[in-house]
């Protein structure tokens, strides 16, 4: 079997807790990721403000390293890579981030930001052909090469800039494009066409992408399996379907319900699973109960405690022994798991079962 | 949803506000008019530079230079806020009509506790306040955006994002306003938390018995809490109607392409954005404003704008607030 294409090796990383600081924050506590080598994939990372997705995005790109664990790229680590290995790797492992605004220098003119890794990465290109491939790479998002060349970065909407940063990734031929929300600082209208542009190269160009979001409607639309994050750990984990429409673990069951749908007939707060109408006013209530206690938890400013489930103080199913230890992923059906007692008679998984469920390559094996 | 009844809270009528660029007249809201009615929850979407947001500084009379009022009318009960001094629209900010700002979290002063930031408020209207009746009130305004009363004594940064936005509440409602304007109260916060605090939102309203405008882009969250909803394109009101029929028969074709462009479990792998991209407002086309984007646009859409006329008269065509208006050459108008 060949070595994954990228993967993440129950990395965990910590942030503080130096000389003067008494408190050290724990962003991702032990994920386990893998991207396979001989199929595109897409992977959602989904969860709040302060779950550690974001930290999980940085750690897959090489940005910050993990304070324990591994990540892998082709089977080498990353702290292992030579400088060639190196430069492969951030040629072939892209980001698109959130904001598109602040990703452009004002003085420069667009193209730029396409010109200039076109001529780091393929210096043995001429000038015709650099253009061209920018050009072609601008088709391939749905921008007119005319449009938007020569133009600066204020000439042009958060939409046709987010499409720019898309092709400045495309350029460099990558596997993987890991795209922190991506869409959350655009417009409604242009959010679909962005991930359009961005499920479409994943479908021509077999290109891998690891989807960062808070988001679970866009999450559904663009990927196969989701990693459910909550206080840095991976909480449910497994395909999509599964995860969004009959959720496991009560932390996803609640961020479930908490999505406001633009339908009038589908009520906030109910569960989309109950179909009687006594049942959903029952869960309507538990999920303002729920997020009422979030009130609560959140002043008394909650870290990662080492000691039990992240999600017991808010849980409405807790029981005595969430607050003793943090519950193991264990494969609650075929394609995913989740980390909760409630589901204590399914199967433990090992780091490498959990590596291919986040895939969805665990049944192949 | 709220107890809406017939009476007309706030009437706007052929709001105009540009601002004065050197490179000419930005046409940020170009004759917006509708009407508010009493207990009722408004919304009104748009994209960024629709003219949502200015719509509503407008309303509060808070727009600033370059901006400008250029024409329009604001009735507000028996005031019409656009002729009023700079004295009496002092008076009715808070009393009357009162705003909360977009990401008010962030406008609390960090070096002042919260109970004294809304006894701020409420001594820069109503003078004679004894020490002990401040505090009672900042207490009841604290229980009815539901923090405890001990939250007074705390500091801004104190508290949680969701907890922050209750104090931001509490201001703006401490001298019940008869019209509230929210303008992406929860565009910060976790979905969790946005739930709970547009629920306290609106138990403020009932409570007020006030009418709301819910100024924002996301269409769930106004599927979920509005009546009706309003519809914004490049400084012009194009659509506007009840939530439901809006969504389930949209009668614009922005408004078509803007709700099947949302994101649902139904539809996996499929994206419907919206082609184009929004007009400039500096030099906006002639005719319709979204006539370049459109692709159901007939000849006339060019030239002429087209006016805003009830398209579908509703359930009851006699009540104004079943009707669906929309501004489009597609549509004659039908008699009510």
């Amino acid at each position: 079997m060949t070595a994954p294409l990228l993967e993440a090796r129950q990395v965990r990383r910590e942030f503080g807790g130096g000389l003067f600081e008494r408190q050290r924050l724990v962003a991702v506590s032990g994920a386990s990721l893998r991207l396979p080598q001989d199929r595109p994939v897409v992977v959602a990372i989904a969860g709040e403000s302060g779950s550690g997705k974001t930290t999980l995005a940085r750690l897959l790109l090489g940005m910050v390293p993990p304070t324990s664990g591994s990540i892998l790229y082709e089977g080498t680590d990353l702290n292992e890579l030579d400088r060639r290995q190196r430069k492969v790797f951030r040629r072939q492992v892209q980001a698109v981030f959130q904001d598109p605004f602040g990703v452009f220098n004002p003085f420069y003119r667009v193209d730029h930001t396409l010109t200039m890794p076109v001529a780091k990465f393929f210096p043995e290109l001429s000038r015709a052909q650099r253009l061209e491939r920018i050009e072609e790479g601008l088709r391939a998002v749905g921008l007119r090469a005319e449009e938007t060349l020569g133009r600066y970065p204020h000439e042009l909407s958060g939409g046709q800039r987010q499409r720019i940063m898309v092709t400045r990734a495309l350029l460099l031929d990558p596997k993987v494009i890991v795209a922190d929300e991506p869409v959350s600082m655009v417009d409604a209208s242009l959010r679909a066409t962005i991930l359009e542009s961005l499920f479409r190269i994943h479908q021509e160009r077999n290109i891998s992408l690891v989807y960062i979001t808070h988001d679970l409607t866009t999450a559904y639309q663009l990927s196969h399996t989701i990693l459910i994050m909550y206080q840095g750990n991976v909480v449910e984990v497994g395909d999509v379907d599964q995860v969004i429409k009959a959720p496991k673990h009560p932390y996803t069951q609640l961020l479930v319900r908490s999505i406001p749908f633009a339908d009038t007939k589908r009520r906030w707060g109910e569960d989309p699973s109950e179909v009687s109408t006594e049942a959903s006013v029952t869960s309507a209530q538990a999920t303002a109960e729920i997020a009422e206690s979030a009130q609560t938890v959140d002043v008394k400013e909650s870290g990662t405690s080492d000691g039990g489930c992240p999600f017991a103080d808010r849980c409405p199913q807790m029981m005595a022994r969430c607050h003793q230890s943090n519950p193991p992923l264990v494969l609650t059906d075929p394609d995913r798991a989740a980390a909760c007692y409630l589901y204590d008679d399914a199967p433990p998984l090992t780091e490498q079962q959990i590596g291919e469920l986040s895939y969805g390559g665990l049944q192949d094996a | 949803m709220s107890r809406a009844d017939g009476r007309i809270a706030l009437r706007v009528e052929d709001l105009r506000v540009h601002y004065h660029t050197e490179r000419g007249p930005v046409r940020a809201v170009e004759g917006v008019s509708f009407e508010l009615y009493a207990g009722e929850r408004l919304g009104l979407v748009g994209e960024s530079g629709s003219g949502k947001t200015t719509t509503a500084m407008a309303l509060m009379r808070l727009i600033r230079a370059p901006g400008r009022i250029e024409s329009g009318q604001v009735q507000l009960g028996d005031l019409e806020l656009l002729s009023l001094s700079d004295e009496q629209m002092r008076q009715a900010r808070f009393a009357r009509i009162s705003l909360i700002p977009q990401g008010v979290m962030n406008s609390l002063n960090p070096v002042m506790r919260v109970g004294a930031q809304i006894t701020d408020t409420i001594q820069a209207h109503q003078e004679g306040l004894t020490r002990e009746q401040l505090q009672e009130r900042v207490h009841e305004l604290l229980g009815f955006v539901e923090l405890d009363p001990s939250t007074s004594r705390m500091y801004p940064h104190e508290l949680s994002g969701g907890m922050k936005q209750r104090v931001g509440m509490a201001i703006s409602v401490a001298l019940k306003p008869q019209v509230i304007i929210a303008d992406e109260p929860t565009s910060a916060l976790d979905v969790v938390v946005q739930k709970r605090v547009m629920d306290t939102l609106f138990r403020v309203q009932r409570d007020l018995d006030a009418a709301v405008i819910l100024v924002g882009h996301d269409m769930g969250l106004m599927a979920q809490c509005v009546d009706r909803l309003g519809v914004m394109y490049a400084g012009r009101l194009v659509e506007i109607g009840p939530i439901q029929q809006l969504l389930e028969q949209p009668q614009h074709p922005y408004t078509r392409l803007l709700v099947s462009s949302l994101p649902s479990l139904e539809r996996k792998g499929v994206f419907r954005g919206i082609p184009g991209i929004t007009p400039s407002l500096l030099d906006p086309p002639p005719g319709c404003p979204f006539h370049p984007r459109c692709p159901e646009a007939i000849d006339g859409c060019a030239t002429r704008v087209p006016e805003l006329l009830t398209v579908v008269a509703g359930l009851d065509g006699n009540d104004a607030r079943h009707r669906q208006q929309a501004a489009c050459h597609l549509h004659t108008g039908v008699d009510v």
